[in-house]
């Protein structure tokens, strides 16, 4: 049977990417952010997983407003770095696991969510960059990773709620697995900010420490939080937080292991928090 | 019955809904174009040529040519679309951001150094945060206007 061992969550500014391939982690700016994740990728190495489920946000990348899912599982055996703009990013390709996949995908429709099932699609920084935080810069990515891209450009994006309701189907489609596989959750994006209008740079650490709280010890409490808080307070794509409670919504009922939790403010316009559980 | 939709009255925030991405499709879609690296050529050698490939709206194109990121997303922009042209341009994502702000690059930069945009006064219209419009553009830029404009009223009494 394979069970969900971890689960991590990260920002997943796309400056950090730029940082790390371009050799600026150790510059002033980046240095403390980079320190944060230093515990990160030594925890990574010592609880490799065989599968990492990745929960992320395509930013119209390959989704464009041809057509918006709300929630993609990509079921493909690989998947290649994005062109956002700038080229592609030198990231290894994205080794998929498309039994897992499948099977996930099948257990969860059962239960009532509408998955879209994408076997063509190229991952963009909300993908790879946490990788990256998490690996370094390796000749390839330490196990198979399954994208799991949520829609969160165009509103309404799915509710907290929802989210977490729907870990909780991924826990337990993972859970019927008949292979002993051990699978990380990881949800990405956030924390605060906001990119667009006067507003932009918007960062409101208080509320973001609230919601690190919450995520660990409240989750479904967390979860009745409205989409208009997260704007008002956290700014307009701190909206990007709910992925987080797909993740957290996929483990284990009794309380988490808070093995590492940092917070940093600014990485390019964003509050960065990260924070690893593992299941009792 | 009207769709309910509580984000409206957030200062200098436009949510990106369904109404918005309807106005934007074309704009958002030739946005998207510009992922290809063919394609980013072929607008930086004529802005205009490419831009009338595509069936924007003359004020959208305005607004792209004048690369003014605040009047695309009135027009039905989405930020995530928009920073294909920065890009192009090889602006930064936060060199993007800035400028909606008013503020100067390093103002900017500064600002997010030390902690980023409060909250305070931000959250609804009618407050008196600096996302608000009246106190709009933001920066050394925004406040010589104002002094300006003060002035003027001033001069003419």
């Amino acid at each position: 049977m394979a069970r969900i061992t971890a689960s991590v969550y990260t920002s997943h500014v796309p400056a950090i990417g730029v940082a790390i391939d371009h050799g600026k982690t150790g510059e002033p700016y980046w240095q403390p952010l980079f320190k944060g994740y230093e515990y990160s990728r030594q925890w990574l190495e010592d609880h490799r997983p065989d599968v990492i489920f990745l929960v992320y946000n395509d930013h119209a990348t390959a989704f464009s407003l041809e057509l918006i899912p709300t929630f993609a599982i990509g079921c493909a055996a690989e998947f290649a770095p994005a062109d956002e703009g700038y080229g592609p990013r030198p990231v290894p390709k994205v080794i998929g696991h498309p039994e897992l996949a499948s099977h996930i995908a099948q257990s969860v429709i059962q239960d009532d969510f509408d998955l879209t099932i994408v076997n063509r699609m190229d991952v963009d920084h909300g993908l790879t960059v946490p990788l990256s935080l998490m690996c370094g810069q390796p000749q390839a990515w330490p196990c198979p990773v399954i994208p799991f891209a949520v829609n969160v450009v165009q509103y309404p994006v799915p509710s907290g709620r929802r989210c977490f309701q729907l870990g909780q189907a991924i826990g337990r489609a993972v859970q019927s697995y008949d292979e002993p596989l051990k699978v990380q959750i990881w949800g990405t994006g956030g924390m605060s900010h906001q990119l667009q209008g006067p507003r932009a740079g918007l960062i409101n650490a208080e509320w973001d420490q609230r919601f690190l709280d919450r995520l660990i010890a409240d989750p479904a409490g967390l979860a009745q939080v409205p989409h208009i808080e997260y704007v008002r307070e956290a700014g307009s794509e701190g909206i990007e937080l709910v992925m987080w409670l797909i993740a957290r919504g996929a483990m284990s009922e009794h309380p988490p292991r808070v093995v590492h939790r940092f917070y940093h403010v600014p990485a390019s316009n964003t509050a960065v928090g990260h924070l690893i559980l593992e299941n009792p | 019955m009207s769709l309910n939709k509580p984000y409206l009255d957030v200062p200098g925030t436009t949510i990106f809904d369904a109404e918005q991405s309807r106005k934007g499709y074309w704009l958002n879609q030739f946005c998207m174009s510009l992922m290809k690296a063919d394609n980013r050529a072929r607008f930086k050698a004529d802005e205009r040529a490419y831009l009338d490939e595509w069936p924007m709206s003359e004020d959208q194109k305005q607004a792209v040519l004048a690369r003014d990121l605040n009047r695309c997303i009135a027009l039905g922009g989405n930020i995530y679309f928009l920073a294909k042209i920065g890009a192009t341009d090889g602006r930064s994502f936060q060199q993007m951001a800035g400028s909606m702000t008013g503020m100067s690059e390093e103002e900017y930069r500064e600002m997010m150094i030390k902690g980023g945009r409060s909250v305070e006064g931000n959250r609804h219209l009618g407050e008196d945060g600096d996302a608000q419009p009246h106190r709009q553009p933001q920066g050394a830029a925004g406040r010589a206007l104002r002094a300006a404009g003060a002035a003027g009223r001033t001069g003419r009494r």
